[in-house]
């Protein structure tokens, strides 16, 4: 019984990390601009799809593909960034909702008519054989998600707590007429911010497409569960956002190991409901009031 | 101009009445019942979101409600149309009211949020719960509306027209149900809510109240529009619960005119007729459907019949101006 328990935190602890990665992004863009972005599905998707595109057909090293698909996922988030949101500013969050929602079926089903709906596998430099450590079953890939996971984390935590750069972003997404009196470029701040929360989906999308499969859809499942992470961390809060996909994996794990598989996604959205209707500042937050 | 009005009114039903007449063709007469269902559904909606104001991407869950009701009590009761409409709006009116207890509290991303988690929550119930909803397979055989009135006895609905007439008979008393509603000053609420809630809520105006009114009759709608569904396609699966109704309900609130009476009619009608002459390029049709979602937002906001209105008031003001 304990074993058993044990085994399933560990595989919570496991893919909680792989959430953590797939919200970094979203809560830059949902978390700190408050933009709903329901595009950021697709930006993890295609990460994962260029990353492919590169190492399967243009032989690319592993490496340097997923690093060129995260720049080019960056380059059409600029572009949507500049040319879809930055002009609905101001206006109410429904307009947004419903554009990302509608550039995310196009891109969606762009994707599906390019690369169809087989799943595909990036190909690795490195063996996936397991690695055992008495209960716990590791893959390199695994290993290399959840390294870059935290080490991303952390490296944003710090570049918005402590650099210019991120007090500037801070207070932008404050109070923006102040941060611009005090000489702020407002616009490329949030052209800057959005293009690189585009950029850690892609990064999401391409490491964790190693470890699992590439399929159009798979952006869907993503932007949900990152949701939750990022309402369950609170909001813009980069250490709340490894907290909030482990205690989602934990959960999700003990949940399909002791009441029923087939509810496994429905646990994290009782958690945000729970959330919201009782500690709407997430689970880390001093109990501000939304 | 008053009997203007009601001679406009006649000549609509009459027309209305008379249209399975005109409509030879079998596969037109169904597109025109779909689009009728697909009225009462984003008549529902309009009025959360085009009313008050308040994005719910949660109205699948309604019309799922409506459907799965109607399905499970005519299959393992036997209950009669009357009855299994009924329970359906009764069905989806009581989850209106508890989810709106929760959602309608919140506000903006977190009300789009939650709402949308209750309909994933309903959808992976419906897929699960094999026992009771039939999982993934859904069910099959759906049996067409029929009952037993006193002094008429047996009936039973299996012709298309009767069908569209049935569909008819339900849409239009919600139709005049709206109307009577936004003209009231709920409806005046409705919109000084939409508007500036905080203003709204200064003169007395309570947002919990009149917003919880908006979702529940939205949902009643969209709980008999599932109904009506489920007995006419005769199948109904998970897949009701899906996303892709959601966008398709958006798209025709949106693109016919949010916070107006015959917006969600109107983009009804044109969303159903539309996407089968997309039917050339099959591949393309989701593509469009999100191009269209994300251009009308920008660019017609308003969508179609203010537009027309607008367009329709230009051409007769020019006349008298000329005079």
């Amino acid at each position: 019984m304990l074993a058993e328990i044990l085994q399933q935190v560990i595989n919570g602890l496991i893919i909680g990390s792989t959430y953590a990665l797939a919200a970094v992004g979203l809560t830059m863009i949902f978390g700190m601009m408050h933009i709903v972005n329901f595009t950021h599905g697709e930006f993890y998707m295609l990460g994962g799809f260029f990353a492919y595109q590169l190492a399967a057909f243009l032989h690319l090293n592993y490496y340097l593909s997923v690093a060129s698909a995260v720049m080019a996922v960056m380059a059409v988030g600029f572009v949507c960034e500049r040319v879809l949101l930055a002009p609905l500013r101001g206006k109410s969050i429904d307009t947004t909702v419903l554009v990302t929602i509608g550039l995310s079926i196009f891109l969606q089903n762009l994707a599906l008519l390019w690369w169809g709906p087989t799943p595909k596998s990036i190909p690795l430099p490195f063996s996936n054989m397991p690695l055992r450590w008495g209960p716990v079953v590791l893959t390199w890939s695994r290993v290399l998600a959840v390294t870059v996971t935290f080490a991303l984390i952390v490296l944003v935590h710090v570049l918005i707590r402590k650099s210019l750069l991120g007090k500037a972003m801070r207070a932008t997404f404050q109070e923006k007429d102040s941060a611009r009196l005090a000489g702020v470029d407002v616009e490329r701040i949030y052209a800057l911010t959005f293009t690189m929360g585009s950029g850690l989906a892609a990064a999401a999308g391409a490491l964790l497409g190693s470890i699992f499969l590439i399929y159009p859809a798979m952006g869907n499942m993503a932007i949900l569960k990152a949701f939750i992470v990022v309402i369950l961390g609170g909001m813009g809060n980069f250490l709340g956002a490894i907290f909030g996909g482990l205690i989602l994996g934990v959960t999700e794990g003990l949940g399909a190991g002791f009441v029923s598989s087939g509810y496994k996604d429905a646990i994290g959205f009782v958690l945000v409901i729970l959330i919201l209707m009782f500690k709407p500042s997430g689970l880390l937050g001093k109990g501000r009031r939304l | 101009m008053k009997q203007a009005r009601m001679l406009a009114i006649a000549a609509a039903v009459l027309g209305l009445g008379l249209l399975p007449l005109a409509l030879t063709s079998k596969y037109l007469l169904h597109l025109v019942i779909m689009a009728a269902i697909f009225a009462i559904l984003t008549m529902g909606l309009n009025l959360i979101y085009g009313y008050v104001g308040q994005l719910s991407l949660g109205h699948t869950a309604f019309f799922g409600i409506g459907a799965y009701t109607s399905a499970l009590l005519a299959l393992r009761l036997q209950m009669g149309f009357g009855w299994t409409l009924l329970s359906a709006a009764i069905a989806a009116g009581a989850a209106g009211i508890f989810i709106g207890h929760i959602t309608l509290r919140l506000r903006e991303a977190y009300f789009v949020i939650v709402t949308l988690s209750f309909s994933e929550i309903i959808y992976l119930v419906a897929v699960n719960w094999v026992d009771f909803t039939g999982g993934p397979m859904g069910l099959p055989d759906v049996p067409s509306p029929a009952g037993r009135l006193p002094g008429i006895g047996a009936w039973e609905i299996t012709s298309k027209v009767s069908y569209y007439y049935l569909v008819m008979a339900v849409l239009l008393p919600l139709a005049l149900i709206v109307y009577r509603m936004v003209r009231s000053p709920v409806g005046t609420a409705f919109v000084a809510l939409r508007e500036n809630e905080d203003l709204a809520t200064s003169v007395g105006i309570g947002a919990y109240r009149y917003a919880m009114i908006a979702f529940v009759t939205g949902a009643i709608f969209a709980g008999l529009g599932g109904s009506l569904y489920a007995h006419y396609v005769g199948f109904i699966s998970p897949e009701v619960f899906t996303f892709h109704y959601m966008i398709i309900m958006l798209v025709m609130a949106i693109m016919g005119g949010l916070g107006t009476i015959s917006g969600p009619i109107v983009g009804s009608i044109l969303f159903t007729l539309i996407p089968e002459y997309l039917r050339v390029a099959e591949k393309l049709r989701e593509p469009i459907f999100g191009a269209i979602l994300m251009v009308s937002i920008i660019f017609m906001p308003q969508g179609i019949v203010p537009l027309v209105g607008r367009l329709w008031r230009a051409l007769r003001r020019r006349p008298l101006e000329t005079r």
